[in-house]
C-alpha cells in the first residue's frame, strides 16, 4: 500500500464515520494509557464509534498528522473534524461537552476502561498494508 | 534529554507574558503536562489553542518529548 493509498483510507475512514477514533491498540486492548482513557470516555457514554489502531504500520501516523495537523495520538474526529486528542476529549467529557456534541445523556460515574462497549466493525486496514 | 525548564522556558520565549507550569510526569524527561494561560489564547478553539503550544516544540513532540498533555487557559478564566 502506497502512502497515498493510506492517506486516502484514513480520509475516507474520518469522512465515513461520524465518530472516528484514532489510537494505539484497540478499544478493548488499547496500547497506552492516552488511548485508554480517550476511548473510556466514549465507551462510558455508550455511543458507537469507529476506531483504528495506527500501530502496525508507522506510515498511517504520519499520514494521519498530515491530514489533522495534530502531532500526537489519539485522535478523535466527529462529523469529519479533529476535536482532540486526550486532554481536551478527556476535559469536554468532564464538562459534559463530549456528551452535547454526540447527542447523548452524561453518566454519572467516572469513565471505566472496562466498560463493556458498543463497536462499529473494525475498518480493516491491517488487511490492506501489503 | 529534555527537562520540565527547558520545556517552560520555550513555551515562555514563544508566547510572552504566558503563566507556564510544566511538570515531568514520570520523571523520565519525556512524559510532560504544560499548564499554559495565555491571552493569546482568547477567542480559539481549544484545538487551536492546544496547536499553539505543540507547535512550540515541532517534531520534538513524538520525538524525545514522547508525550504532551496540555491544559490551556486565558488570565480571564475559561478555556
Amino acid at each position: 500500500m502506497t502512502n497515498t493509498e493510506i492517506h486516502d483510507f484514513l480520509q475516507n475512514a474520518i469522512d465515513e464515520n461520524s465518530v472516528m477514533l484514532f489510537m494505539k491498540g484497540t478499544p478493548q486492548q488499547p496500547a497506552c494509557g492516552f488511548s485508554a482513557r480517550t476511548s473510556a470516555c466514549l465507551n462510558a457514554l455508550g455511543v458507537r464509534y469507529a476506531a483504528l489502531d495506527i500501530l502496525p504500520d508507522p506510515r498511517i501516523r504520519e499520514e494521519l498528522s498530515t491530514i489533522s495537523n495534530w502531532p500526537t495520538i489519539p485522535q478523535l474526529f466527529i462529523g469529519g473534524e479533529l476535536v482532540g486528542g486526550c486532554d481536551i476529549v478527556t476535559e469536554m467529557y468532564e464538562s459534559g461537552e463530549l456528551g452535547d456534541k454526540l447527542g447523548v445523556e452524561q453518566p454519572e460515574e467516572d469513565p471505566e476502561p472496562e466498560t463493556p462497549q458498543p463497536q462499529a466493525p473494525p475498518i480493516g486496514l491491517e488487511n490492506k498494508l501489503e | 534529554m529534555p527537562s520540565p525548564e527547558e520545556l517552560r522556558e520555550r513555551i515562555e520565549a514563544a508566547l510572552p507574558g504566558a503563566q507556564v507550569n510544566v511538570q515531568d510526569l514520570t520523571g523520565g524527561g519525556d512524559h510532560f503536562r504544560a499548564e499554559v494561560e495565555s491571552d493569546r489564547f482568547a477567542g480559539l478553539s481549544r484545538i487551536d489553542q492546544h496547536k499553539l503550544v505543540y507547535d512550540v516544540f515541532g517534531a520534538d513532540v513524538g520525538g524525545p518529548i514522547h508525550a504532551l498533555s496540555i491544559k490551556t487557559s486565558t488570565p480571564s478564566g475559561g478555556t
